[in-house]
């Protein structure tokens, strides 16, 4: 068991919690995942590593109330405990001659943004980071990534906080006005990252995405995670999360993820206590 | 009551009807009664020079363990058996008698040879219902092994590790032990509650079994002989990366690894949904391209789940399959429809990007390939397309990479497998493989055999150092 030492509510829906895991915490490192399951007979859901202190033995993850199984973790307090927790998982990031970096993280997408950020801070990259979220309740992390950055835009869709506006906007504005990075960090929901991809690519500036696909064992197994990048097929748990952007096939990529939507619902109604309209 | 039975055919073993069973996921062969179980080892002629061990990986000695079955010393038996396999309930349901110990028995000239992996099973069975007895503890020996994975590879290296004395310690990537047994053979094969007893009884010999290890991420190879004071290592991980057809159209919805779907199924308990959280969707019509015992468990799981019509697409003929028979008779009784000399081309998809069908190839045998079978080669102009709304690809899995690329000094062949010498000794010191990531995928007792192998010659290594 894995006990929850601290919680804290980013927002009516986005929950961060900070777990007793000693050993994923010894070895995680930025760009990598945890996947967990609340209890036996629970699905395995895959998780951003938000943030982790290897000497307190602690790893901290960020998500949103989306299904049935974020929900129910959401109910959990500090002091409870979750039966399986697994990582760190899939290829962890480097940058390894950077000098400056824009990261842009939208919605949920400012969790696995931050401790990248974190990694370029602390090797003296100079950082520049775009965050933004459908409304200023939703916007997450935003002193977290405020410390690790030298210049930061904030925007909501909504206009409630910061820039009336996607981060996308932002983005073309800095280019279009001539600055350039050595590489683009973008994440967030997948049209985010396809749209952001499609705005650097002319400028021709590497661009980093980290996707999120239905995942199983997380440990390449199943192949349920697989995604085509450059014409290939990868599988995001062991060869990502992190692909180049320019290179992803978003499209494939959102189409996949509503493979279990029907029974997403069906969970859903199922542990709300509604009742199931789907088998009338 | 005669001391010989005659018979030329085995007693026959009592099986769910074919029509019920392809609706429920509960076990198909019942197993002997006592009765059953005496008749068929009666007709066991005791051989002086017993052919049927030779046949067997794990070298139970076979006919001394049917011998005590005749006698009605049940406890023998499965005494007899445990002394060189600790998996004996899982041995007796899922190993290829037929191309083992079966296969070298004399009986076989003639007619059937004896069942010895339904006698097996109902020692097996006759002791989990009897309890199982644990042999004492031998004296600890001060020294630590590490096994990585709780296939049947892991499990029977640390049975036999700790039946030695040493501190054994098994680290399982997933949830819950067990690897394949688990989360590959369906629940109508070989039940769960079985796989459980018997890691139930390795963890009784003093084993300790670590769950949500995925190892060379979590901890390396290194970490364990360096840091966390294990003396050696063995790597039993497994061929557990699936293969798929590098053809256009896999990556449509509704297209799963077999991997995939039995581990929904199997592991995750996805027939129990909503009631479990993670679903699995099949189709009112499913095909499975492939051949081995996989392709057979997909098929008739999928029929389990509620398919309407299940194919099994082979592109070679029924010959070639490398299946067990029984488990090809059990899925033509339950109505599997069989496509052989069959070749998928691509596979189709509708506007959402959903699976609609398969387009396939008539193939032809020709000349014998490197494995000895005819290859098959495609008929010019024979393409035709089967409606389906689920594809499950069952063509077999490669080495997991996660464990491997986290391991320096570890030699590997061609196909990224790791290469050992006949003992499972790898290139790396203190470091020992076996199993499907050493062969390549191949059978449970395989594993086995290479486990106990390993076993032995870690004691030897641990002995000397």
């Amino acid at each position: 068991m894995f006990r929850i030492l601290e919680r804290k509510d980013l927002s009516s829906s986005i929950k961060q919690f900070v777990i007793d895991a000693p050993l994923v915490a010894r070895k995680a490192k930025a760009g990598q995942f945890v996947i967990l399951r609340i209890k036996d007979g629970g699905e395995r859901i895959p998780l951003t590593i938000a943030d982790f202190d290897a000497q307190k033995g602690t790893v901290t993850v960020v998500f949103q109330e989306v299904g049935k199984t974020t929900k129910e973790l959401g109910t959990l307090q500090a002091g409870d405990s979750i039966a399986d927790f697994v990582g760190p998982l899939g290829e962890p990031v480097d940058f390894p001659h950077h000098k400056k970096v824009l990261g842009i993280g939208g919605g949920l997408g400012v969790a696995p943004l931050y401790p990248k950020l974190k990694l370029l801070k602390e090797k003296g990259v100079e950082v520049t980071s775009i965050i933004g979220a459908r409304s200023a309740d939703l916007l997450i992390m935003e002193d977290e990534v405020r410390a690790v950055s030298d210049r930061m835009f904030v925007c909501t869709d909504d206009g409630s906080k910061g820039r009336h506006g996607f981060v996308t906007v932002v983005l073309k504005e800095l280019l279009e006005q001539g600055e350039r990075f050595d590489e683009i960090i973008i994440i967030g929901p997948p049209i985010l990252m396809k749209i952001g991809a499609e705005i650097t690519r002319p400028y021709g500036i590497p661009t980093m995405v980290s996707l999120n696909p239905i995942m199983v064992d997380g440990t390449g197994m199943c192949g349920c995670c697989r995604v085509t990048v450059g014409g290939e097929t990868k599988f995001a748990c062991v060869d990502g999360p992190a692909f180049d952007g320019h290179k992803v096939d978003f499209d494939e990529l959102i189409k996949r993820l509503q493979t279990y939507r029907d029974e997403e619902k069906i969970a859903m109604e199922k542990y709300e206590g509604g009742k199931c309209r789907c088998h009338q | 009551m005669p001391s010989i039975n005659r018979s030329k055919t085995k007693t026959p073993m009592p099986s769910q009807d074919p029509e019920e069973r392809s609706r429920n996921f509960n076990e198909v062969a019942l197993g002997y009664a006592k009765e059953d179980a005496i008749n068929e080892a009666m007709r066991c002629l005791n051989c002086k020079k017993p052919t049927c061990v030779e046949g067997c990986p794990v070298h139970v000695q076979i006919p001394n363990f049917i011998k005590h079955i005749v006698e009605e010393d049940f406890e023998g038996a499965i005494k007899v058996i445990k002394e060189t396999n600790n998996l004996p309930a899982i041995c007796g349901r899922v190993c290829p008698q037929e191309e083992q110990c079966e296969q070298r028995c004399v009986l076989a000239k003639r007619g059937e040879p004896v069942g010895i992996g339904r006698l097996e099973r109902f020692a097996a069975d006759w002791e989990m219902q009897n309890g199982i007895k644990v042999p004492e503890k031998p004296a600890p020996r001060g020294k630590k092994v590490a096994v990585i994975g709780s296939g049947p590879a892991g499990l029977t290296c640390a049975g036999d590790l700790a039946k030695l004395g040493y501190e054994v310690t098994v680290f399982e990537a997933f949830h819950e032990p067990g690897g394949v047994l688990i989360y590959g053979i369906p629940e109508f094969r070989l039940p769960k509650a079985i796989v459980r007893q018997e890691v139930e009884f390795i963890k009784k010999l003093g084993v300790e079994v670590k769950t949500n290890m995925v190892m060379g991420q979590v901890l390396t190879v290194d970490d364990l002989l360096e840091r966390e004071g294990y003396d050696a290592v063995f790597i039993g991980t497994g061929a557990g990366l699936p293969k798929f057809l590098n053809i256009p159209g896999e990556n449509y919805l509704g297209v799963y690894s077999a991997n995939e779907f039995l581990t929904r199924i199997n592991l995750m308990k996805a027939y129990n949904f909503p009631e479990t959280d993670t679903p699995v969707k099949v189709g009112k019509k499913v095909a499975v391209v492939g051949g081995g015992n996989v392709a057979m468990d997909a098929a008739r799981s999928a029929l389990r789940m509620g398919a309407q019509e299940v194919h099994i697409i082979y592109r070679r003929s029924e010959e070639e399959m490398p299946a067990r028979k029984e488990e090809v008779e059990h899925a033509k009784e339950e109505g599997i429809i069989f496509n052989f000399l069959t070749n998928p081309v691509r596979i189709l998809g509708d506007e959402n990007g959903w699976v609609k069908g398969i387009e396939c190839i008539r193939m032809e045998l020709g000349e014998p390939d490197a494995s000895g079978r005819r290859r098959p080669v495609p008929v010019k102009g024979s393409e035709f397309v089967l409606e389906m709304d689920t594809v499950i690809i069952a063509i077999g899995t490669g080495p997991n990479p996660l464990l491997i690329r986290a391991t320096e000094g570890i030699k590997l062949n061609k196909y990224g497998y790791i290469e050992t010498d006949e003992n499972g000794k790898t290139s790396k010191e203190g470091v020992w493989a076996g199993g499907d990531i050493v062969t390549g995928a191949a059978t449970v007792i395989l594993a086995m055999g290479a486990g106990k192998k390993a076993a032995q010659s870690i004691h030897e290594y641990l002995q000397n150092k």
